[in-house]
């Protein structure tokens, strides 16, 4: 047994490399350097090594996890914001009816008119959407930074607020109602092998309820 | 026509064929978003049972979308071969499922039929048959078309080489491309869909894939997928391009949703045969996907399945050398888990092989359905014995671009040696003479890209 616990998430792509049978081993490390795809992963038979398997599955639960778990009370505690939620009840609806995603009831509405700075020039909140990993990684970097850019600025930012179960297409509801004149979803984006922490900026400018959402920046 | 039935003294009625249509559908979770699934099981079954005793006529003069209003309905009607559709015309759909079934009839003979049949009857039949019906019917057609070499021949499963990268760097997309080729991908197509959706990207990107081709005197076709019109842009200005892709939906309105119009797809067709490197006839490429007409609200209430049938129709009218069903890439909304991924994969290529196509299917996944690798491969040797003419091939499955999972360069390796098929002939003379590939299965030089590049 070895004291050290090893964890084979830790290797990049691009250095996990398997040279079995390899004519030339420096040409293919030279051209893993140039892709984060999968390649020269070697073989046995026609399916793959341990290694790489393991790795691949590794990669995949953890995208996936980011997708089905939830956004925890602590970490939205830790942000000191509160929280609202849409339609859905749980992961399952907000994956199935992402249409509910993008409802807010009246009482989480009345919520929001209760705690919530009115008429702002910017508002900003955060939405679990189908990353919730992606608050607790990028919030607590980002959003102060925004806010401080903006309020150097002159531009006055609403209070910040969690959105559970949140689609991208809130803004339509929240801007009118709490009188924003810009509203900026920081969303958790469906998540990739490469990643499952990246978060998305969605920004509108005058939303109304029938808004359509057409683009996106993208943002890790 | 009777769209009335019991079960078990329950009186089940229905107002049309589309409502029949869509309620005898297998539960896909966007026929539940759409407002349109069957309310109960039994339900579902009383709507295939009257669906049964429905005639082959009685679904063609109930278009999805009425003549009048829609071009796509349009294409598949006036295409239709009336010689064919004569004999059929007044089967039961029971009856015509029954003949596709039967030992006496022959792959070839469903495929003459199969012309006469509009994409509301062969989504119809499809909702008559179980996942072995499928499968055991999809193994009789044989669906040839022609580029530079043949795809769907008998005994051949091919491969796309999908050789993506998130910014379209050209060392990265060689380094894909000939370690897939070392696997043994890329008999189908050797295509990358480009991060960078621009006219001189899909130059350089076409071009770059072409010397590879030329260079090792590859037996296949290449393809840049960006969208048509940036294609034919880059073809007149001297790209090197075989084939021609375009992403297609079911309904005027949700191709317009794609910016796609059947002229455009008409002209470049033209345009491909004439400036394009590829010997043909056959020189399109389409993708396709169950529930794409949904996303953009141009579904007319409509089924999944009946609206992606009618994509084929479409299709069929341009002779394409390839179409492939994108077959879990839409999302949970539309397809949920792993049973509904492996019915839509099961009833696309088998809707697509009776309306004539070569079809392959992109069996793929996103993280956000409760799917995982297993549900892929089991799809993968359930389509390799229904007569899938060619799968993806990705490194170990992971698009890094498009961030979904597919199937991987070792997969298709695999499906071949399991079910004794092979790649298309000359591909598989190429393969050999790299040391890629000997006596059926992988070769001593089997994923060893620096062969290549010595």
């Amino acid at each position: 047994m070895c004291d050290e616990i090893k964890d084979i998430t830790e290797i990049q792509i691009q250095d996990m490399i398997d040279l079995e049978g390899i004519d030339e081993p420096l040409l293919l490390k030279k051209a893993k350097q140039a892709t984060p795809a999968r390649i020269g992963i070697g073989h046995t038979g026609a399916r793959y090594k341990t290694t790489a398997m393991l790795r691949f599955l590794a990669d995949q639960a953890a995208a996936s996890d980011a997708v089905f778990t939830e956004v925890s009370q602590e970490v939205v505690e830790q942000l000191g914001v509160f929280e609202i939620k849409t339609k859905c009840n749980n992961k399952n609806e907000m994956l199935i009816r992402p249409d509910w995603g993008r409802i807010i009831e009246e009482d989480q509405q009345k919520i929001l008119l209760e705690k919530c700075r009115m008429n702002p020039q910017v508002q900003i909140y955060f939405g679990d959407g189908l990353c919730s990993p992606s608050i607790a990684a990028n919030i607590p970097d980002l959003f102060p930074v925004i806010k401080k850019g903006l309020e150097y600025e002159g531009v006055t930012v609403g209070t910040p607020f969690f959105v559970r179960y949140c689609r991208v297409n809130t803004a339509r509801t929240i801007a009118p109602l709490l009188g924003a004149e810009v509203a900026c979803v920081l969303i958790g984006e469906r998540p990739g092998l490469i990643t499952a922490k990246s978060m998305s900026a969605y920004i509108a400018y005058q939303p109304h309820p029938r808004i359509r959402v057409h683009g996106s920046i993208e943002y890790q | 026509m009777i769209l009335k039935t019991r079960l078990y003294g329950k009186t089940y009625a229905f107002s049309s064929v589309k409502q029949v249509l869509a309620k005898a559908s297998e539960l896909k979770s966007g026929d539940c978003l759409a407002g349109l699934a069957a309310e109960s099981k039994l339900e579902r079954i009383a709507a295939k049972v009257v669906l049964s005793e429905l005639t082959v006529k009685d679904l063609r003069e109930n278009p999805a979308v009425p003549y009048e209003k829609d071009s796509i309905t349009r294409l598949i009607q006036d295409d239709l071969d009336d010689v064919a559709y004569q004999k059929v015309q007044n089967w039961s759909m029971s009856k015509l499922r029954e003949w596709i079934l039967a030992s006496t009839t022959t792959g070839e003979m469903i495929s003459n039929i199969g012309q006469g049949l509009t994409s509301e009857v062969i989504s119809g039949v499809s909702k008559l048959m179980g996942n072995l019906d499928l499968i055991y019917a999809g193994k009789k057609m044989k669906i040839t078309a022609y580029c530079n070499t043949t795809i769907g021949e008998e005994g051949i499963l091919a491969c796309r080489l999908q050789p993506n990268h998130p910014t379209d760097d050209i060392k990265g997309v060689i380094a894909s491309t000939l370690e897939g080729l070392s696997y043994g991908a890329g008999d189908a197509v050797i295509g990358l869909n480009p991060a960078i959706d621009t006219v001189d990207s899909t130059i350089a990107v076409w071009n770059i894939l072409a010397d590879l081709k030329n260079k090792y005197e590859i037996p296949t076709q290449t393809c840049v997928l960006s969208h048509v019109t940036t294609q034919m842009e880059a073809l007149r200005r001297g790209a090197s391009a075989d084939l021609c892709f375009q992403s297609i939906a079911g309904s005027q309105k949700a191709c317009e949703a794609f910016g796609v119009t059947l002229p455009m797809l008409e002209e470049a067709r033209a345009m491909f045969l004439e400036l394009g490197t590829a010997k043909g006839p056959n020189v399109m490429y389409f993708e396709t996907g169950q529930a794409s007409e949904l996303s953009s609200g141009a579904h007319y209430d409509t089924d999944q399945v009946t609206m992606e049938c009618r994509c084929y129709g479409m299709a069929r009218h341009y002779k394409p050398f390839l179409v492939n069903t994108v077959v879990g890439f839409m999302g949970p909304e539309y397809i949920y888990d792993s049973k509904q991924l492996t019915r839509a994969g099961l009833e696309d290529v088998f809707n697509g092989h009776l309306h004539g196509l070569p079809m392959g299917c992109d069996i793929c996944y996103t993280n956000h359905m409760p799917t995982d690798q297993n549900d892929a491969e089991t799809l993968a040797i359930l389509l390799a014995n229904a007569g899938c003419h060619y799968i993806m091939g990705l490194p170990q499955g992971d698009d890094v671009m498009l961030m979904y999972q597919s199937t991987g360069y070792h997969d298709c390796a695999a499906l071949r040696e399991i079910t004794g098929k092979r790649p298309i002939k000359e591909f598989e003379q190429w393969l050999n003479r790299w040391g890629f590939w000997e006596n059926g299965h992988m070769g001593k030089h089997a994923g060893d890209p620096t062969i290549l590049l010595k």
